[in-house]
Parts: structure tokens; C-alpha cells; sequence
């Protein structure tokens, strides 16, 4: 074998490796809800249902992206150890915020049916959680972060056309208004949302 | 005379100021989908929404939950039965905004549902294969001719608003809602201002019973209920002027520079 196969053999290895660690969005998601779903109907107490939650939330969401975009532009007039504290604040309240309100739902079908790529960055993944007899339809989107395609991460939930990610910049924005732009003002209303 | 007068004069009140609202100075009637919402009344708000938690842990909830004890058919029926009435506001909204085929279509599914469906309590439309009916009022339609939404309102009982929002309800008791004109001035004796309460009463009641779930959900899981109240009747108000049935990123984010933002760190 010469070099010139190694080289090949080596090419094509590397390529295949790629094209298998390169996850799409779609499939990220349907196997997020799926991991989210088994949980929700184990025989398990709500604790544990929340820890496992939790964990999946840490998996799979950009976090602290999040918490940056809800902080508005405050964010910039922040010192290192104010976004530091801000940092882990917010993936208290998100954690828990996130568990609870899934928490509430047993065994949850959700169906993807579609994705609309909008750039390299961001994909929309198009899904519903599935009808019962006691609740409709509900259509559930998915804001995906692809910029780096091994490692997607969900942004925003956007629920029958309502941005969670907006909803929560904007609670934050009238916490902070009502307060004369006090950051202190928001961490003591994560830190009591938290406890 | 003198009330619709006095109607007409309070509409006029709130379009006016809602152009001014959200500008500085200049007007900005153009301006329908601005970046912040304006909480001009935003302590008054507040107390109004407390008020009106108050009023819904008291009367509306407990009574939201009976309802939800009824059996289904009832349930069914009453909700296609408002709905159905709702086309009657909904049909000048599709021709105010230019929509003629949905006029059309609307009209269609009234016809039907108030005569084959027993006064809209069965939706025989929906059965015949009519396109998803989508409700459309005097707010959404001045929304889709560029006005904003300009200040946000909490009004008693009836909750969240803005004041092109509020401004498009007045048109109802205006002459704008031909199920209005009927009960309370249509001088017959089936109909009457007690009969146009009730309808809307059981309107309400319908939503929150469809809602106690999302709306506990929501409550315990907001640092500030208030506000998130605000936002989501904000971002569905703006879907339904754009008529988007899944959210529209531009519509939701109104500009990516935040993201763009965090993405350079």
C-alpha cells in the first residue's frame, strides 16, 4: 500500500467521521424530547423527575446565551463579578424554571415534523405536543444554535408563536425598570425564585 | 345618540394618544411594531392587575372550574356557540383588512353553523372541510393598517389591552358589532342587552376554563407574573395582526443585534 492510499484511506475516514458527528437539528431534538418523555413517565417521585430534567436542560440548552439575551443591554455596563453572579443565578432559576413547568406534563408525545434552516447559525425545528382528550394541540418550535453543527443547542422554545426567551427578557426588562436598572434589584428576584 | 356620541369621542381619545404614545414628540402611527412596550400606566396597571387576580381567585377561576365539570357536549356546544357569534365581528374585520375570500368563507360557516348547527352550537363548517377559522376584531385590523399598539393597558375584568387594542373594542358598541346592535338596540323580543351579557360572560369563562392549567403554570414559574403576562398578550396580539400561525422570527425578536451580540463572545 502506498502513501498515496494511506492518504485516501485516511481522507475518507476522516470525512465519514465528520458527516456521523455532525448532528442535525432535527434529530437533536427528537431525541432530546424522547430522553425528556422517558423521564416524564417513569414510576419515579417529581424530585427525581426534576433532577433528571435538569440535566437534560444542562445537555442541551445554551444556558448562559440564554441568560445573556434575557439580560438585555444592562449586560454591557456589568463587571466581571456581577455576570459571574448573574451567570449562576440564572442557571438556578432557568433549572428550575424549566423542570417545573415540564414536570407538570406525564408521558408528553411530541412530534417533529419539520425544520426551516435559517442560516448557518440558527435552524427551526417544527414540532407539536400531541393532542389528549383533556388538552389541544400545541404547536412547539425549536430555535437551534448550529454554529457549531457537533454540538447543537436550543435557544428558545417558541410555544403556539410565543418566544419563551422573549417572554423572560421582557419580565426581566420591567423587574430592572422598576428598579432604576438595579441589577441587584433582579438578582434578589432570581435568588428568591430559586430558594 | 348621545351614547354613541360619547363612544365615538373615547375612541377618537384613544386613537389620537395612541399615535402619540411611544414617540418622543414626533407622531407614530407607523411605527406598529415598536421594541419596548410601553408601560405608560404601568402603577395603575399593576393595581388593576392585582385587582383583576383577585376577582379571578374569587368568582372567575372557581366558577371556570365548575364549568369544566360539565359534561363535554355542553362544554362543546357553548364554546361553538360564541365562537360562532364572534364571526359577526370578524366578517367587517376580513373586508376592513382586504381579506374578501375569508369574508366569503366566513359568511359561509355562519350561514351554516347558525342554521344547520343549531345556532352555531355544532360547527358543521369545520365537519364540511371550512379552513381553520381564525377570529380577527377592530384592534387587529387598525394594527394591519399601521397603527401601534402604543400604550400597554390592564382594564378591570377584562385584562390585558393596549390602547389601540381598547380603542378597537369601543367600535363594538359603537355600530361595529352587529350582534351589539341586535340584543341591546334591535327592539325585538328575543334578544336584549342581558342576552349580549351573558354571551360575552360565557365567552370569558370558556377561555379560562380552556386556560387554568397554562395560567397556574405561568403563574408559578415568573419572577414577576406581571410582566409576563404583558409580554405574551404583546407577542400574540402581533402574530394575529401578521396573521402567523407559528411565531415569526422577526416578528418575536424584532432585530437579532442581542444574539449577534452574544455570538462574537
Amino acid at each position: 500500500m502506498n502513501i498515496k492510499k494511506i492518504f485516501i484511506i485516511l481522507l475518507l475516514f476522516n470525512f465519514n467521521f465528520t458527516c456521523v458527528s455532525s448532528i442535525e437539528p432535527d434529530i437533536f431534538i427528537q431525541s432530546t424530547v424522547n430522553r425528556a418523555s422517558q423521564i416524564l413517565s417513569k414510576n419515579i417521585s417529581k424530585d427525581q423527575k426534576i433532577s433528571e430534567l435538569r440535566s437534560i436542560a444542562k445537555d442541551t440548552v445554551d444556558i448562559l446565551g440564554v441568560g445573556y439575551y434575557s439580560l438585555g443591554t444592562i449586560r454591557k455596563n456589568l463587571n466581571e463579578e456581577q455576570k459571574l453572579k448573574y451567570s449562576n443565578l440564572f442557571e438556578s432559576y432557568f433549572l428550575k424554571s424549566f423542570s417545573s413547568r415540564l414536570s407538570e406534563y406525564t408521558n408528553p408525545k411530541i412530534e417533529v415534523e419539520g425544520k426551516e434552516v435559517l442560516n448557518k447559525n440558527y435552524t427551526i425545528v417544527n414540532s407539536i405536543l400531541v393532542a389528549t382528550s383533556e388538552r389541544p394541540e400545541v404547536k412547539i418550535d425549536w430555535r437551534v444554535y448550529t454554529k457549531d453543527p457537533d454540538n447543537p443547542l436550543i435557544r428558545d422554545l417558541i410555544i403556539e408563536g410565543l418566544s419563551l426567551a422573549r417572554t423572560q427578557k421582557e419580565e426581566f426588562a420591567s423587574i430592572l425598570n422598576s428598579n432604576d436598572n438595579d441589577i441587584k434589584a433582579l438578582f434578589r428576584a432570581l435568588e428568591e425564585f430559586s430558594k | 345618540m348621545f351614547k354613541k356620541f360619547t363612544a365615538l369621542i373615547i375612541a377618537i381619545f384613544f386613537i389620537t394618544i395612541n399615535a402619540y404614545a411611544g414617540s418622543s414628540g414626533e407622531i407614530d402611527l407607523n411605527k406598529s411594531e415598536p421594541k419596548e412596550i410601553k408601560d405608560c400606566f404601568e402603577k395603575l396597571n399593576r393595581a388593576t392587575f392585582s385587582f383583576n387576580q383577585g376577582l379571578d381567585k374569587a368568582i372567575i377561576k372557581p366558577i371556570a372550574k365548575g364549568y369544566r365539570g360539565l359534561p363535554d357536549p355542553i362544554q362543546k356546544g357553548t364554546s361553538n356557540a360564541v365562537r360562532n357569534l364572534s364571526n359577526l365581528i370578524t366578517i367587517p374585520n376580513n373586508v376592513l383588512q382586504g381579506d374578501i375570500k375569508m369574508a366569503v368563507i366566513n359568511t359561509g360557516r355562519l350561514v351554516v353553523n347558525t342554521t344547520v348547527g343549531l345556532l352555531g352550537i355544532i360547527d358543521v363548517a369545520n365537519k364540511m372541510g371550512f379552513p381553520k377559522y381564525e377570529m380577527e376584531d377592530y384592534g387587529q385590523t387598525l394594527g394591519a393598517w399601521g397603527v401601534g399598539p402604543g400604550c400597554y393597558l390592564v382594564l378591570p375584568v377584562l385584562g390585558p389591552s393596549n390602547l389601540r387594542d381598547t380603542a378597537g373594542s369601543f367600535v363594538n358598541v359603537m355600530g361595529g358589532d352587529p350582534w351589539y346592535n341586535l340584543s341591546v338596540h334591535g327592539n325585538n323580543e328575543f334578544l336584549s342587552q342581558d342576552i349580549y351579557m351573558i354571551s360575552k360572560a360565557l365567552s370569558g369563562v370558556d377561555f379560562r376554563a380552556n386556560n387554568i392549567e397554562s395560567f397556574d403554570n405561568l403563574e408559578k414559574n415568573s419572577i414577576d407574573f406581571y410582566a409576563s403576562v404583558k409580554s405574551l398578550y404583546t407577542q400574540d396580539r402581533e402574530n394575529k395582526i401578521k396573521n402567523n400561525k407559528r411565531g415569526n422570527i422577526e416578528v418575536l425578536y424584532k432585530d437579532e443585534t442581542d444574539w449577534e451580540e452574544i455570538d462574537k463572545k
